[in-house]
């Protein structure tokens, strides 16, 4: 059963839930340089391993611009 | 003799700070802060690109070892979308130092104070370091600095207009009452501005537009860099007085 996942605002459909490493790696995002919010609660990068995102999850990822 | 500026206990050499969006591309970013001398840059915090994720990004270009960046939260309407942002900040860069910037309008980017207010105070509960954008009122300035902001940065003028400090008389009081730095931050538009600013007694400017609009933004970057050097040594050498007649600079005796 596929499952749904809202990545910056847009819905993301997954095979199954996995942990977060993998979930960037998929998407091909450098987790060294990006900060994540999981359900609205900030992921630690040291943590970054131990969380499972599953159906229905909230994520933002962000990361600097430039800006003034 | 040195004369340096400390921000939340950091010494910088330069006294200039620069914004980091507007720019043609990020070569000439580079470019820019590099000829700008600045030591801290201010950067924005925004979703990855999820259909692009290997487009490039700011921080090939200025690393930020080299670089104190400073997220802002420019954009930000609400005090609780400030605080969420740089809360995602401090985790992606893993400093606490941030400019708070709470907007009220999106006519005039002036702040909204009451929410500036109360997301400074749960940053700074948080153990945020904050230099917070604000209006140019003293009474504000202190109440800024009094629930324990590190920098007090009133505007010149509207974010991005360049029309110059508009309220120098506000901007000295400010100065004259803080036991913090003080920054102008945004209004400035040309090199002589950002010399007022610094003969106004300010410790530093920030500034974005003025260099990334300009024609030339590297040359422009350069003209502030020296023009906050000279406005800062001109406040320390203290301006002769103002007089109404003229006064010779020549000596009147033995003349022919």
């Amino acid at each position: 059963m596929m499952i749904n996942v809202t990545i910056n605002g847009d819905t993301h459909s997954l095979k199954e839930a996995l942990p977060l490493l993998e979930l960037l790696s998929k998407f091909e995002i450098e987790h060294d340089k990006v900060a994540i919010e999981h359900n609205r609660e900030i992921v630690p990068k040291t943590t970054f391993g131990d969380v499972t995102v599953g159906d229905g999850d909230n994520l933002e990822i962000v990361h600097f611009i430039g800006g003034g | 003799m040195s004369d340096t500026l400390t921000i939340a206990g950091k010494e910088y050499n330069s006294r200039l700070i620069v914004g980091t969006g507007k720019y043609k591309d990020f070569d000439e970013t580079k470019l820019a802060v590099e000829a700008s001398g600045a030591e801290i840059v201010t950067v924005a915090v925004r979703r990855v690109n999820i259909s692009n994720p290997g487009e490039p990004m700011l921080v090939d270009y200025l690393d930020p070892k080299k670089y104190t960046f400073l997220p802002n939260t420019a954009g930000c309407f609400t005090g609780d979308d400030a605080v969420r942002t740089l809360r995602l900040a401090r985790e992606a860069g893993g400093w606490d130092l941030v400019k708070l910037e709470v907007l009220g309008d999106q006519k005039t980017l002036y702040p909204n104070m009451p929410e500036t207010v109360e997301a400074a105070k749960t940053l700074i509960k948080e153990g945020f370091q904050v230099m917070v954008y604000c209006n140019d009122d003293p009474i504000q300035a202190k109440i800024l600095e009094d629930i324990g902001c590190c920098a007090i940065m009133p505007l010149g003028a509207p974010i991005g207009s360049g029309l110059g400090i508009q309220n120098p008389v506000g901007i000295r009081i400010i100065v004259e009452q803080a036991n913090v730095p003080v920054l102008v931050d945004a209004g400035v538009g040309t090199a002589s501005e950002a010399a007022q600013a610094m003969e106004l007694g300010c410790d530093a400017v920030l500034m974005n537009t003025a260099i990334a609009e300009a024609k030339d933004p590297i040359r422009m970057a350069r003209a502030m860099n020296n023009a906050v050097k000279a406005g800062r040594d001109a406040y320390l050498s203290g301006r002769m007085p103002k007089k109404l007649y003229a006064d010779p600079s020549s000596p009147l005796a033995g003349l022919i």
